[in-house]
């Protein structure tokens, strides 16, 4: 197992999915650092995004690449009214309530597609879909590639929102202090849905990543949630390159146990992680001081 | 004392249910609302009074459950002393994971997620290793005789899991009447001021996490018994720690009967949008997550808060 | 007899009179006979859930076509039930349909569904017919009322293993290492465990044995550790979409091994699969459920499915087997009656499925004539390989480079 032939391409196969763990984990950090709420109609989400990816192809020959550009305004105002319209004002502004809402919320979104569209499992077949770049003894999916590279210009373009622009900058001053930030006259409901509006956006570009490679059914999306609690707790909850580091790491891990110990063992390694990272450093790698 | 009047009145009324329909579809819905009650029941110890709120009961139910089963098939043990074993092994695991936790100063969103965690790893364990049957799963051998913890009408499994869910609504009661409570729910409250005051909040968390967890391990050795098979994600799959806090929640958190009142409202509501919708996949479950939603926003103590304001 | 006790007797002797002569009523009216069909249309499986309801429901059109014979034309009236899934739901569900007087259920298609809610009906001696669900213990714990017209692993396992040595032997015996690649629930693992132990015996060597979850998100690391270590076979056991990323790796990263022989291969040999990645299809062998192609019957139902847009997999033709294989027992036994159900069942020698088995013959409740069958996808389509009086085609062992 030490050999480089199957070493090399495993930390390499780690990083590329990882980059997209990233990019839905980003959704989740925001959506967490900010609302301090576990989303936990995220994975629901991400699987609306990936139908909306599929049908953009299918009914209007969108390449996913493409459909990106026009997906991610979409989803960025969907989540902004899911927030603004549902989820915040049926919470009374208590975190049970929230936690319980976007539970109902996964139940709908997921049993809603399987009612419109039926359980089939549907895929794209793009003709660069099998293409390839060896690299050493590697093999490469050149959509995954794509997808790595897109994923670290998300988190920059996330990253320089957060810290230059006025928006990103009252995201922060409500994630750290609501009140005060409200006091300055920040419209904190507004900041909320933005945020919401924010991760749901990434995962938008997320589904378009994956679908190249993956497929789409209504529990699609269920599958990305726990490995992007994970990311979130490791990289720090509310932390644009904590969720990119993250990512990156848990791909590769996930890589690794799986090579030791078999892909199904080897998805303990996450979670040895996941709490090993909470019982000693809570705050994660990036994360500020509770 | 009023209370204990109150819990005991319940539990007769609810006896007397196989004495006056022997339809086994109500009574098996019934059996899985007091299941999911006792479950609900254990949950609400640490999460309602204890304010720690946990994702991964799983954790406690799936442990009693495989030790029972495995226990039964694989050594001989008798279904009874399983039951027993069993809610000790659920009880050690939540000690363990509680001590580990609250060690760390893990709270609120941080403990519900490492206790998700930990749910997650006994299942992917219990998913690979030989003992628990790995994927195949475990199939308890079918051996209806009392002695062997199996009924072949339903009625005797009522009774029992009702009165395990009578014991728990009595502990729960002690629990508000106690010190222990007291403690617990001050911690709840405020857990700086409760350390200030003088409390030992670990202790005190740590008890209720491991109270908690037997009660939870009740149910997962009763499912053992009445559904006769497991597998990972049966044992210590999400649905089952999404069941143990939806109860509790919906009914009235941190209440006596919350987690009764919850179980039954959410598996009548189950049964209703499945009746309204007939057979098509899916939209029963549209409906349901949508009085959920609905429920939360006009009615966020759950029904007990509701009764109380009303009352 | 005092006046009270004179009337409870009259009263009981008229009831009971009364009783005795309903059946015959009913006959007379050819009153529904109801049956459950329980499927997981909601949950992880959905997509075969609503299959096998719509292999269910082409059975029951036809029945009810003319009803059953000797019950007067009776009508089946079917109470579907959603297993949602899980072994409660399934169990709820034949609970339901228990009190709604069904007087059998059919479906479950999940090894674990199956177990529980067979157990169930057993409670009532009502009759339960298995459509897919693989696990051996549904057959081998001594319940009276439950049935499974297809195989079990046990036999799924021997019959691979001695069409693969049929294969390999005819080709000059160029496989020789293994790997087995399987979903870790019920039938991938219990299946797996056989291979572990069949396999060596009969000369080939077991490299490594990869249990995956179900989802999988990724192939990428297993398709490198099989080029890695390069074995002569690959043996896939998994559900349909892990199967479709595990063959879409194996193509992207040109991984070709002498075959992929799959045992009950999620897609090797599912007609979506070979339409939408043709390429990534070509060659791949399966053992697994099919129908019998040489059946009329089979390939008109083919037809009528496919007309309807749906896809024939083997959900749609063995609840449509299981159907009409109570259909005939209802009509043997002209009687809704349950015990009498369970006799016709236990006697049958239906042969009126589309299933490659011959006429039923259940021991202990498994039919002793369900086997798999062969498949290579060629040609863009699904042929059938072995056993030869069902071939349409003959295998291409190993795969072209």
């Amino acid at each position: 197992m030490l050999s480089p032939v199957i070493l090399v391409p495993a930390i390499l196969n780690g990083l590329l999915t990882g980059a997209v763990y990233a990019l839905v984990a980003l959704g989740l950090t925001l959506i967490y650092g900010v609302l301090h709420i576990i989303n936990f109609a995220h994975g629901a989400l991400l699987t609306v995004a990936m139908f909306a990816a599929f049908f953009a192809y299918k009914l209007l020959g969108l390449d996913p690449y493409l459909a990106a550009i026009g997906l991610t305004p979409l989803f960025f105002c969907l989540g902004y009214a899911l927030q603004r319209f549902v989820i915040g004002p049926a919470a009374h502004g208590e975190d049970r309530n929230i936690l319980l809402i976007t539970l109902g919320l996964a139940v709908v979104i997921e049993n809603a597609l399987l009612y419109a569209f039926r359980a089939d499992t549907r895929t794209v077949n793009l003709p660069y879909g099998f293409s390839v770049i060896e690299v050493g003894p590697a093999f490469l999916s050149v959509p995954r590639v794509i997808g790595f590279c897109v994923v670290i210009a998300v988190a920059l373009a996330l990253f320089l929102l957060m810290r230059f622009t006025d928006t990103g900058k009252a995201i922060r001053a409500v994630a750290r202090e609501k009140l005060g930030a409200e006091l300055s006259g920040i419209d904190v409901a507004h900041i909320y849905a933005v945020t919401f509006g924010l991760g749901t956006a990434c995962l938008a570009i997320a589904a378009c990543l994956l679908l190249p490679t993956y497929y789409v059914n209504p529990h699609a999306g269920n599958a990305f949630v726990l490995i992007a609690f994970t990311i979130v707790v490791l990289g720090g909850m509310g932390s644009v390159a904590g969720a990119l580091v993250g990512g990156l790491i848990i791909g590769v891990v996930e890589s690794l146990s799986g090579l030791y110990l078999g892909e199904s063992l080897g998805q303990i390694g996450i979670f040895v992680i996941f709490i090993l990272v909470l019982l000693f450093r809570p705050t994660g790698l990036f994360g500020e001081r509770a | 004392m009023k209370r204990t009047g109150t819990i005991l009145a319940v539990v007769a009324l609810l006896a007397c249910v196989p004495l006056v329909t022997s339809s086994n579809v109500v009574l098996n819905f019934l059996v899985v609302v007091l299941l999911i009650a006792l479950v609900g029941q254990g949950w609400n110890v640490l999460g309602g009074y204890g304010g720690q709120y946990s994702f991964g009961h799983a954790a406690f139910f799936g442990t009693a459950a495989y030790t029972t089963g495995i226990l039964q098939l694989h050594y001989g043990v008798n279904a009874w002393a399983g039951l027993i074993i069993g809610i000790a092994a659920g009880a050690a695991v939540g000690a363990i994971t509680g001590a580990l936790s609250f060690r760390s100063g893990l709270r609120g969103s941080y403990f519900a997620l490492v206790t998700l965690a930990f749910a997650e790893v006994l299942r992917i364990i219990a998913s690979v290793t030989p003992i628990t049957g790995a994927g195949v799963g475990t199939l308890i051998k079918l051996d209806l005789r009392p002695e062997a913890f199996q009924f072949q009408s339903r009625a005797p499994f009522y009774w029992i899991i009702l009165g395990f869910v009578a014991v728990s609504l009595l502990i729960a009661q002690r629990l508000e009447a106690s010190r222990f409570g007291a403690y617990l729910v001050a911690v709840r409250e405020n857990e700086d001021a409760a350390k200030a005051a003088g409390i030992d909040v670990f202790r005190v968390k740590l008890g209720a996490m491991t109270l908690s967890a037997a009660i939870t391990a009740a149910g997962g050795c009763f499912y053992a018994q009445y559904f006769l098979f497991l597998d990972a994600g049966i044992a210590y799959g999400p649905w089952i720690s999404v069941e143990a806090l939806l109860a509790p929640v919906i009914g009235g958190i941190g209440t006596v009967f919350g987690p009764l009142l919850g179980a039954l409202v959410v598996k009548l509501l189950g049964e209703a949008t499945k009746l309204v919708t007939g057979d098509v996949p899916g939209l029963d479950l549209v409906i349901y997550g949508c009085v959920l939603i609905l429920v939360v926003a006009f009615a966020p103590r759950g029904i007990a808060g509701l009764m109380k304001r009303h009352a | 007899m005092s006046r009270l006790n004179r009337r409870r007797f009259l009263t009981t002797t008229a009831l009971g009179a009364a009783a005795l002569a309903a059946p015959a009523v009913l006959r007379a009216q050819g009153a529904p006979v109801k049956v459950g069909i329980l499927q997981p249309t909601s949950g992880a499986m959905s997509y075969s859930g609503q299959q096998g309801r719509i292999g269910a429901q082409f059975a029951l059109d036809e029945i009810n076509a003319a009803g059953i014979k000797s019950l007067g034309g009776a009508k089946i009236e079917p109470v579907f039930g959603d297993a949602q899934s899980t072994p409660e739901g399934g169990n709820a569900e034949v609970e339901k349909m228990n009190g709604a007087g069904c007087a059998a259920v059919v479906g479950g298609y999940v090894s674990s569904i199956c177990l529980a809610a067979s157990q169930t009906a057993a409670r009532y001696d009502l009759p339960y017919i298995v459509d897919v669900g693989v696990a051996d213990s549904i057959v081998t714990r001594g319940l009276k009322n439950t049935f499974r017209l297809g195989p079990g692993f046990g036999v799924l396992a021997k019959t691979a293993i001695e069409n693969l040595i049929t294969l390999n032997d005819a080709a000059g015996k160029i496989a020789k290492t293994v790997m087995i690649i399987h979903e870790d629930s019920a039938f991938g693992s219990g299946l797996a465990k056989l291979l572990n132990t069949q396999l060596p015996e009969k000369g080939f060597q077991v490299i490594e044995t990869i249990p995956h979850p179900t989802p999988t998100r990724d192939f990428n690391n297993v398709v490198t550790k099989i080029r890695a270590q390069n074995p002569d076979l690959v043996i896939p056991a998994n559900y349909y979409n892990e199967y479709v990323l595990l063959a879409r790796t194996m193509q992207q990263q040109k991984v070709r091994p002498k075959a992929i022989y799959s045992i009950l291969g999620g897609a090797a040999s599912s007609y979506k699969f070979v339409k939408e990645f043709p390429e990534a299809a070509a060659y791949i062998m399966d053992c697994n459920h099919w129908f019998d192609p040489k059946n009329p019957k089979a390939l008109d139902l083919k037809k009528k499915v496919e007309a309807k847009g749906e896809f024939f997999t083997y959900e749609v033709y063995m609840n449509y087997s299981a159907v009409l294989l109570l259909a005939d027992a209802l009509e043997r036994a002209a009687s809704a009656d349950r015990a009498k159900i369970i006799a016709a069942l236990e006697s049958s020698t239906f042969a009126g499925h589309v299933m490659p088995y011959g006429p039923t013959k259940f021991v202990n409740g498994q039919n002793q004539g369900a086997a798999p069958v062969n498949t290579q996808v060629l040609g863009n389509d699904i042929q059938v390989i072995f056993p030869a009086k069902f071939a349409s085609a003959k295998p291409v062992f190993p795969m072209p480079a």
